[in-house]
């Protein structure tokens, strides 16, 4: 397996200027992106954003009105499905409830007129790789949701397919199991040469498992960027509030700079330009309740009005004027140490400059 | 605390008890009911097969069954129900894989007129294809006047009207079950194997036709035992070169008045019906097929 491994390169995947439209609806609006060869990107975005008619039209499920798909040099946007070459993992698993799973596994591979002694050996190399050794003989409906996940995973990859695009693979799982599974698919992505194409609606996973992220919202890429990237440079209050524990903060503008609190605000970023409303973007847990004044820091006043006990952290709800309410969350190992203040008292809560981020309203 | 516990297990077993009572009291109307016209007269008949024309138990009804003529009965019963259930597969599959793909709305549409000729008695029905086909029937009249043919075709009173008018009859039959199945045929299958490589006609066979096979058979089983006993049809469309078993069983009670030999056809038909059905289902397992 390794050996063949070695012979397949991975492919960059090149959209530029898809349109797919159903009617009236423009479900993919002139979408481009370059996915580099053997990263592990995820379409990110709410229901209905054109996730996976992006992956479909990749597989080629959905055929596009216009715009160009290569895989490597190669256009692909008229090749049947059949023809792609690329590894599926569907929602559904998709698992052939007839045949047992290393039938399943080897299903590709039989298609690809592989020899039978072969084809048994290579499935149960790629059931090893997804801790499924000596699961073959089994039927699909004595597998539970977690295992057959893997079946599916081991059948797409098992004719080392240069490309695998993967459709929420594991929201059907609970959320043990989909954590366990996301390291688990991660490290094995580190084994496999593979460009992988995976989406999901689930932020906190797409930031776990991508090398890059594209959150897409109605048909659009919005933003393109590395999970670290894209949570504390978000370029629009969509990405900001779709990635992480968002709370917003209406600033002002003053002169070519911004401020809050009448305090003239230390931005990481530039002013976005024009003359629209502005909102400063905090997370919650990059607030700080000590806050010195090093010059770096902008400060926040504010009034404690609630405090939350949520186990691994502890939330303070705070009144930042305005009826505006501000949160900010203390791990629980700090906010041991650190006297907690009472409710109704005033403090001022620090934000450092690197992490102080404003955004327009209205994208420009 | 433990008399409440007491107490709440005598309730919970009087509970028990009504639900039981329940469970008897409504069955019981149904149950009885099929004991009394179809247990009760099968029993007399059956009985009935083992006495000869004095009254005395003997298996002469029997021994008279591997006669030329029953032996016929029995081919030609078999082979025609084996022949209608064919062509009723051939028919009945691709029907039941297009109505399978289209959007539900216009499926339900088109299952109506499936189902249309379920409306209608099996007599007119058949009477209606006689009409069709018989010698100054509309098909002949249409040909004639057009001068295609010049004598009438001989299309009724034979082997292949009765077929005709039993796949006829007999193809919703087959198309039901076989429709329910493929429409619980999840969509993401064919499409997992077109990705994994195969051609679209490659997943239909190596996926869709297997995942419809339960459907199919149910269909099969259906088709094939109902067309063992088919009477009207092939009596009125055969015009009497066809002799099935059902109409040999008419023949025997109405010209010889034997009841025990009637009777004796009927038993060998039913238990026959019965081998099948127990053998398809060592085979295939029916009742998985049934429920899903
Ligand atoms: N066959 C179709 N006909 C008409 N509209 C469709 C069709 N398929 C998808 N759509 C529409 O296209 C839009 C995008 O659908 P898509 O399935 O790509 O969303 P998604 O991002 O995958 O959402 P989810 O997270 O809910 O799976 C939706 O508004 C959907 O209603
Ligand atoms: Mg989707």
């Amino acid at each position: 397996m390794a050996a063949a491994a070695a012979s397949s390169q991975s492919l960059p995947i090149t959209v530029s200027n898809l349109v797919k439209a159903y009617g009236d609806l423009r479900v993919l609006d002139d979408v481009s992106i370059a996915i580099r060869p053997g990263e592990f990107m995820t379409l990110l975005g709410p229901s209905g954003s054109g996730k996976t008619t992006l992956l479909m039209a990749l597989a080629g499920f959905v055929s596009p009105e216009s715009g160009s798909i290569r895989f490597g040099e190669q256009e692909m946007i008229t090749t049947s499905p059949h023809k792609r070459g690329v590894g599926m993992v569907f929602q559904s698993y998709a698992l052939f409830p007839f045949m047992s799973v290393v039938e399943n596994v080897a299903y590709p591979l039989k298609i690809r007129g592989v020899s039978p002694a072969e084809q048994k050996s290579r499935a149960e190399a790629a059931l090893e790789m997804v801790k499924l050794g000596g699961y073959g003989g089994r039927r699909i409906n004595q597998l539970s949701g977690g295992q057959k996940q893997r079946v599916a995973l081991a059948r797409a990859m098992v004719f080392e397919p240069r490309i695998i695009l993967m459709d929420e693979p594991l929201s059907a799982l609970d959320k043990k199991l989909r954590e366990h599974m996301q390291i688990e698919l991660k490290q094995l992505h580190q084994k496999l040469d593979a460009t992988i194409v995976y989406v999901t609606h689930d932020q906190r996973e797409a930031l776990t498992m991508s090398d890059r992220i594209a959150v897409i919202n109605k048909g659009r890429i919005a933003q393109l960027d590395e999970p670290k990237a894209l949570y504390r440079r978000p370029n629009s209050l969509f990405v900001a509030d779709f990635i992480g524990e968002t709370v917003l903060l209406p600033v002002q503008r003053e002169g070519d700079g911004v401020s809050l609190q009448g305090r003239k605000l230390k931005l990481a970023t530039p002013t976005p330009s024009g003359n629209g409303p502005l909102q400063l973007v905090i997370r919650p847990e990059l607030l700080q309740l000590d806050a010195g004044d090093d010059g770096d820091t902008n400060t926040i006043a504010g009034v404690v009005r609630q405090t939350i006990y949520q186990g691994d952290s502890v939330l303070l709800i705070i009144d930042a004027g305005d009826g505006r309410e501000v949160s900010v969350r203390i791990a629980t190992s700090r906010a041991g140490q650190a006297s907690l203040p009472d409710s109704g008292s005033r403090i001022a809560l620090g934000l450092h400059r690197d992490d102080t981020v404003v955004l327009a309203e209205q994208a420009p | 605390m433990s008399a409440v516990i007491a107490m709440n297990a005598d309730e919970l077993a009087r509970g028990q008890r009504r639900e039981r009572a329940q469970f008897i009291g409504l069955s019981l109307p149904a149950t009885l009911l099929i004991l009394i016209i179809v247990f009760l007269p099968l029993f007399w008949l059956s009985s009935l097969s083992f006495l000869d024309r004095g009254g005395e138990l003997s298996t002469e009804n029997y021994q008279r069954l591997t006669g030329d003529l029953y032996v016929e009965a029995f081919v030609v019963t078999f082979q025609i129900s084996a022949a209608v259930t064919a062509l009723c597969v051939l028919l009945g599959y691709p029907l039941a894989y297009w109505l399978s793909r289209k959007p539900q709305h216009t499926a339900n549409l088109l299952l109506i007129c499936v189902l249309l000729p379920f409306w209608t008695a099996v007599l007119v029905r058949t009477y209606a294809w006689l009409v069709l086909l018989q010698r100054n029937g509309l098909i002949n009249n249409t040909l004639l006047s057009l001068g295609v043919i010049d004598a009438p075709l001989q299309l009724a009173h034979n082997l292949t009207a009765s077929i005709i008018g039993m796949v006829h009859i007999m193809l919703p039959f087959l198309v039901l079950p076989l429709y329910a199945t493929m429409k619980s045929i999840d969509g993401d299958l064919v499409r997992a194997a077109v990705g994994l490589g195969s051609s679209p006609t490659e997943a239909f066979w190596r996926i869709f036709v297997p995942m419809s096979l339960p459907g199919l058979f149910a269909g099969v089983v259906l088709v094939f035992i109902m067309s063992l006993g088919f009477y009207v049809t092939p009596a009125l469309l055969g015009g009497g070169r066809v002799q099935m078993l059902a109409q040999r069983i008419e023949s025997t009670i109405t010209i010889f008045s034997n009841w025990g030999a009637a009777s004796a056809l009927g038993v060998v038909l039913l238990v026959m019906a019965l081998a099948l059905v127990a053998l398809l289902h060592r085979v295939f397992g029916l009742d998985k097929l049934f429920v899903r």
